[in-house]
């Protein structure tokens, strides 16, 4: 599931910014290609490809730095769904 | 509190609407299209979820849906004291609506144009209150931004003055006050710059991309104007320079046929999912 997020959530990116490259742990908002705008479409992106409502208490730019780290939000959202 | 009737549920009107439940008053949001309150509602909500993310106040969006009435019927707006209206940018359709705000609204209901160049005076004139209507210009998103244009025509009263003034500084908003012409300060510099950007695209010097890196890295701005033409909407851009074009009669305010292209294929920016830029949309 966690790979499968992680391709999910590189492929959204990486069509939305071609030409740059970037490892799944590093800090998309330091490497100054997106902005916070960006998050919000990151945050509709996540909630409607996984099915899922980010609860207000895991909605910061903290669970959005990076790809790994939004897997790591899909995961403890599918698995708090699971259980 | 404040009972603040809010006409126009595009991309100002939604803004204004969650900015002003956000500070406590109560809001009716009018808009002749159902499906544009439900996706106004649908926004207010997500915007309130994502209001700290985005580095703003943590806000308590049920709270907020809950101040918020919403309908179809200008009569919904009989009891409220200020009238903010946030419609398209066409004149034909700004007559016809203050014509009937002017019937249905209290006599000391306050009007207020969220318009960005359609001179106020103009549209005080189409009204039994001429003292009772003024100019406020909002900034997008309303509920980030610190301040605002602040624009009396010419029979707007002081007490109007004082009423909507004191509104603005409700909702934390500093009011800077300029005189009524077209466009006031920031659209006539600021429509210009995205229609020029536009040509820039349109004549292939640079793509978008290209045009909002120069703004972004040689200028340092946050954004680039294509960038920024996203955010308010392509429709509202090329709106906004025929009225400056209508306004002024002069030719520098001739709008790229790009933007009309766009406009016309449904472009319009980070609202349509698609403009300058491609975006993730709500649906």
């Amino acid at each position: 599931m966690s790979n499968d997020a992680r391709t999910q959530i590189r492929t959204f990116i990486t069509t939305k910014f071609p030409d740059v490259t970037f490892s799944d742990e590093e800090d998309i908002f330091a490497l100054g290609f997106v902005n916070s705008l960006f998050a919000m479409e990151l945050v509709m992106f996540i909630e409607k490809a996984f099915g899922t409502r980010i609860p207000n208490e895991e909605l910061h730019l903290g669970n959005f730095r990076s790809v790994a780290l939004m897997a790591d939000l899909v995961a403890r959202q599918t698995s708090a769904a699971v259980g | 509190m404040t009972n603040v009737g809010v006409v126009g549920a595009g991309v100002m009107g939604i803004g204004v609407a969650q900015d002003l439940a956000q500070k406590g008053h109560s809001v009716v949001l009018v808009d002749n299209n159902p499906e544009a309150l439900d996706e106004a509602l649908a926004k207010i909500e997500l915007d309130c979820r994502l209001s700290r993310m985005l580095g703003g106040p943590a806000v308590d969006s049920e709270a907020v849906l809950a101040s918020i009435t919403a309908g179809t019927s200008l009569e919904l707006l009989a009891e409220t004291e200020v009238v903010i209206e946030n419609i398209t940018e066409d004149w034909e359709l700004k007559s016809a609506l203050y014509a009937q705000l002017d019937v249905v609204c209290k006599a000391d209901t306050v009007f207020v144009a969220n318009t960005s160049a359609i001179p106020i005076t103009k549209l005080a004139a189409l009204t039994s209150r001429p003292d009772k209507v003024m100019g406020v210009h909002f900034m997008n998103p309303v509920p980030m931004k610190a301040a605002c244009e602040f624009i009396p025509g010419y029979h707007t009263s002081e007490q109007t003055k004082d009423t909507v003034r004191a509104l603005l500084d409700s909702m934390g908003k500093k009011s800077i006050p300029v005189n009524d012409s077209p466009g006031f300060v920031s659209n006539r510099v600021l429509m210009l710059t995205v229609n020029e950007a536009a040509f820039l695209v349109h004549e292939g010097v640079a793509d978008a991309k290209t045009v909002d890196e120069v703004f972004r890295s040689c200028f340092g701005h946050p954004m680039g104007p294509l960038e920024t033409a996203d955010l308010i909407g392509v429709d509202t851009i090329l709106y906004s320079v025929e009225v400056l074009y209508e306004q002024f009669n002069d030719s520098k305010y001739r709008p790229c046929p790009l933007l009309k292209k766009m406009t016309d294929a449904g472009l319009h920016g980070r609202k349509s999912g698609e403009g300058f830029y491609v975006y993730q949309s709500m649906g």
